[in-house]
């Protein structure tokens, strides 16, 4: 406990900290929000056109068995850039995370009641009105979920790039580890948790701002 | 027979679903419980093989209180078919049916001999018990899940809305179905709907639950459809009730009138006073020339003044009665079996029929 | 270039001989990872199907779960090193901890959503809490509950190197090695052996859920493929499925890794919709 107070109470230890949580978030969260940003017309493309369904798809899942580790390795050999450039971890990750949400995207998009649909045409918008004010609205708790995990497992690994000496939290344990001093450690793994909650309950508050229309159905309907 | 005495089921929420229930299944018959959502019907089923507990009250079976059995030795004694069938997507439709006896202790070559005989009772070709139930279309699945029910010959069959989720002509198949194994089998069935057609048209004895898990009405369909005990129970059999009954009255001898008729193709000849009758070659009606009409040529189909619904002679009169009301010349337009005219009725005619066909309908039992 | 001196690497007979070899190192890979899911199994799956069939603290079980996806392995293991002062343990205890949630997910699930009509009818036909449970609900959540433990394992595979940096064996370790002398060709080989056994690992395990998972859910699966089917019991009756059943093993390896990636996202919907589930 001493040793951890020790280890807070430094001002030197104390900015290192800051600075890494941020760049833990900003690893981790900037490719949630990149592959939303892909995964939405991706998953509308699958939902659109049926036949793109099993190729993507099965791309998809073929990125999800690939190592973090190692895609981390191997996007420099990819993309070109370096290979211990931060960038690296920000596209395995953007690729990881749109691999996950593609698919419940377009089984979002596939789960709008049809006459939904039909009523919206026949009121007279046009497809990308629709897409963006009728379906994608009603896609939202599954892409928030997707979302939620998506986040989580990205602050989770993102620490495992320390090992190849990229930024984030991860740092603190493999700088306890080479020290034999485990503080940083506790400390890394308690902000880990601690920003995985928080980022997770503010997604829930953001879900739940964006479908206040599913709960007015839960409270009259259940 | 299946007693309820006094049976009260109160939910953990306080929600009352069933409210001193006191009721006699008789044995060997159809009963149905039927009544709007939250009535109680379902809940009073389920409490026969114990899938729910009493709050208080005895339900007996052939005169064993429920209570005294193991829940699951009870249930293997009493067969239960659900909507959607509830049938085990990972084993075959054999399998399937012949689930109850492998948890009775048969063995195995036994248990699916006696499940392949299930299958043709329900009218299933054999082949179809290799195949797994998502194979299977709605109907299908239905029989298979009557056939499950009764592998095990028990006394007592439970059915809870087993067909509100086929869509009507298959559900109406089904109805058949049941019905014709009944009269083979004699069991005594519960059946539970929310669907008065559907009570009327299968049940013995219908038993009319009101919400709050209260019984309004228990008795024979006729009985209900004639004399419905209070303003609820005439509320739920329906505003046409009077006319709905008429499905029980049998049409016995019409007398038949007949009407000038012409075919499509022929010359119409000279207008007269009254309706004309096209029919086409199989001598189907097609539609009417009104009184005084002038037709050059031969007729045709076009510019024909259409007909009501038609009426199969040896039917129930309240279709003769529709026949004659929905009918433009006030004739109600009456069939042979294939369909082809036979002759017409006026709704006096068919009225007269209903007058002297009461007294026998409303004291008699209704046969199948 | 990259490539090309992994290539290499990987073509030099000195890489492939004694401890320090490849076939060492995908061994000792391999038995990390064994050991990992299967400990995570015996606890993850009782513990589903219980929680599952009971109905008992889905919510709280979860909650947790999504919590322990949280805890980075890295600092986990780490910890447990100095703490334990070395040795194997404290690296396994890091790769079933991280084995457990997607495993205990897919058991919860699988068993959470068998048809409620189903198990309604299992009671009512006499089977007790057991029999239900053997007969019944296992069987059904099998592919789920498979797809959790491949989930898990290709996590424990791609997560394991981190025994190689608390200094004990792996494919971690040509990746670390390489990094820390700056050779790039035995640094990408380890890297890409690490791919190579995830995909291999998976493959064996595809195979296996073919074996475990019955016969009918596969047709289940396919049915539901087919945008009519929905409408199931308004379908008319059809009959040319049979015949097509035995060539249908093709679920495999890209089948479920996506179906385990859309189960992670209904657990965490569960959570936000548990508490009206009753």
């Amino acid at each position: 406990m001493d040793s951890i107070l020790r280890y807070l109470g430094n001002a030197g230890t104390q900015r290192e900290i800051l600075d890494r949580l941020v760049e833990h978030v900003y690893l981790s969260l900037l490719p949630v929000v990149l592959a939303v940003l892909l995964a939405v017309p991706l998953g509308w493309c699958t939902h659109r056109f049926r036949w793109l369904r099993a190729g993507l798809f099965g791309v998809a899942n073929v990125v999800y068995t690939i190592p973090s580790l190692a895609l981390f390795v191997l996007i420099p050999a990819v993309i070109g850039t370096q290979i211990l450039s931060p960038v690296n971890v920000v596209a395995a990750l953007t690729i990881y995370t749109t691999a996950l949400l593609v698919r419940p995207v377009a089984d979002a998009l596939d789960a709008v009641p049809a006459h939904v649909v039909a009523a919206a045409t026949a009121m007279g918008y046009r497809p990308l009105h629709r897409l963006l004010t009728v379906e994608l609205p009603l896609a939202v708790p599954v892409l928030g979920a997707g979302v939620r995990v998506g986040s989580v497992s990205n602050i989770s690994l993102v620490s495992v790039g320390a090992l190849i000496g990229t930024g984030g939290l991860g740092v603190l344990f493999t700088d306890g580890f080479s020290r034999r001093y485990p503080a940083p450690i506790l400390v890394g793994v308690v902000l880990t948790l601690l920003l995985a909650l928080v980022v997770d309950r503010l997604l829930v508050l953001v879900q739940r701002r964006l479908t206040r229309w599913a709960r007015a159905g839960e409270v009259t309907g259940g | 027979m299946i007693e309820f005495r006094a049976v009260t089921k109160r939910f953990d929420d306080g929600t009352v679903a069933v409210n001193q229930l006191d009721l006699t299944v008789e044995a060997g018959i159809i009963t149905v419980f039927v009544g709007p959502s939250g009535c109680g019907k379902t809940t009073s089923l389920r409490m026969i093989n114990r899938m729910v507990e009493p709050t208080s009250g005895t339900i007996l079976v052939d005169g064993q209180d429920v209570r005294a059995a193991d829940p699951p030795r009870l249930r293997r004694g009493i067969g239960y078919v659900i909507q959607q069938a509830g049938l085990f997507p990972h084993r075959t439709v054999l399998d399937n049916v012949a689930t109850v006896p492998l948890l009775s202790g048969w063995s195995r070559g036994r248990a699916r001999h006696r499940a392949a005989e299930l299958l043709e009772l329900v009218g299933l070709p054999a082949e179809l018990g290799r195949r797994y139930p998502a194979q299977l279309s709605g109907g299908q699945q239905q029989r298979v899940g009557v056939a499950r029910a009764l592998a095990a010959d028990p006394p007592v069959l439970l059915m809870d809305e087993p067909f509100s989720a086929v869509d009507p002509v298959v559900r109406e198949g089904l109805q058949d179905e049941l019905l014709r194994l009944q009269d083979e089998l004699d069991k005594t069935i519960v059946f539970v709907t929310h669907d008065i057609d559907e009570a009327v048209r299968i049940g013995e004895k219908v038993a009319v639950f009101r919400e709050g898990g209260v019984l309004a009405q228990y008795a024979a369909p006729a009985e209900l459809l004639a004399r419905p005990a209070d303003d609820f129970v005439a509320g739920f059999v329906g505003r046409d009730r009077g006319y709905r009954s008429l499905s029980f009255v049998d049409s016995g001898e019409v007398a038949l009138d007949q009407v000038s008729t012409v075919a499509i193709g022929q010359p119409a000849g000279a207008p007269t006073a009254e309706w004309v009758l096209v029919l086409d070659e199989q001598r189907h009606p097609r539609g009417w020339l009104p009184p005084r009409s002038t037709v050059e040529g031969a007729v045709t189909e076009a510019g024909l003044t259409p007909g009501g619904s038609l009426y199969q002679a040896g039917t129930p009169l309240r279709g003769a009665l529709d026949a004659a009301l929905s009918s433009p010349s006030g004739l109600g337009v009456v069939v042979d079996e294939r369909g082809g005219y036979a002759g017409v009725v006026t709704a006096r005619q068919v009225l007269d029929l209903i007058e002297r066909a009461r007294p026998t309908a409303t004291g008699a039992e209704r046969g199948h | 270039m990259i490539f090309a001196d992994m290539f290499a690497w990987l073509a030099d007979p000195a890489n492939w001989t004694g401890p320090a070899g490849v076939p060492a190192r995908v061994g000792q890979h391999l038995l990390y990872c064994l050991i990992a899911v299967a400990a995570a199994s015996a606890i993850g799956v009782p513990l589903g199907l219980w929680v599952g069939h009971t109905g008992r603290g889905g919510l709280l079980l979860v909650g947790t779960s999504n919590s322990i996806r949280a805890l980075p392995t890295l600092g986990l293991v780490t910890l447990l090193y100095l703490v334990a002062g070395g040795g194997t343990g404290p690296v396994l205890v890091g790769l079933v901890v991280l084995a457990i949630p997607p495993i205990l997910a897919g058991t919860y699930a699988g068993v959470q959503d068998v048809d409620r009509g189903v198990v309604d009818a299992a009671r009512g036909m006499g089977m007790t809490g057991w029999q239900r449970l053997w007969q019944v609900e296992l069987p059904n959540a099998t592919p789920l509950l498979m797809s959790g433990i491949r989930s898990a394992m290709l996590q424990v595979v791609a997560t394991a190197s981190v025994a190689a940096y608390v200094g004990l064996g792996g494919l971690g370790r040509p990746l670390l090695d390489g990094l820390r002398v700056l050779d790039y060709g035995q640094f990408v080989a380890g890297a890409v052996l690490i791919a190579l056994l995830a995909v291999l690992l998976d493959a064996v395990l595809a195979v296996f859920q073919r074996v475990v998972v019955p016969h009918g859910l596969r047709v289940v699966a396919r049915a539901a493929k087919r945008p009519a089917s929905a409408n199931r019991s308004s379908q008319p009756e059809r009959t040319g499925d049979a015949g097509e059943s035995g060539a249908s093993g093709d679920t495999g390896a890209a089948g479920t890794t996506g179906e385990s990636a859309a189960e992670l996202a209904i657990m965490a919907s569960r959570r936000e919709t548990g508490g009206s589930e009753r």
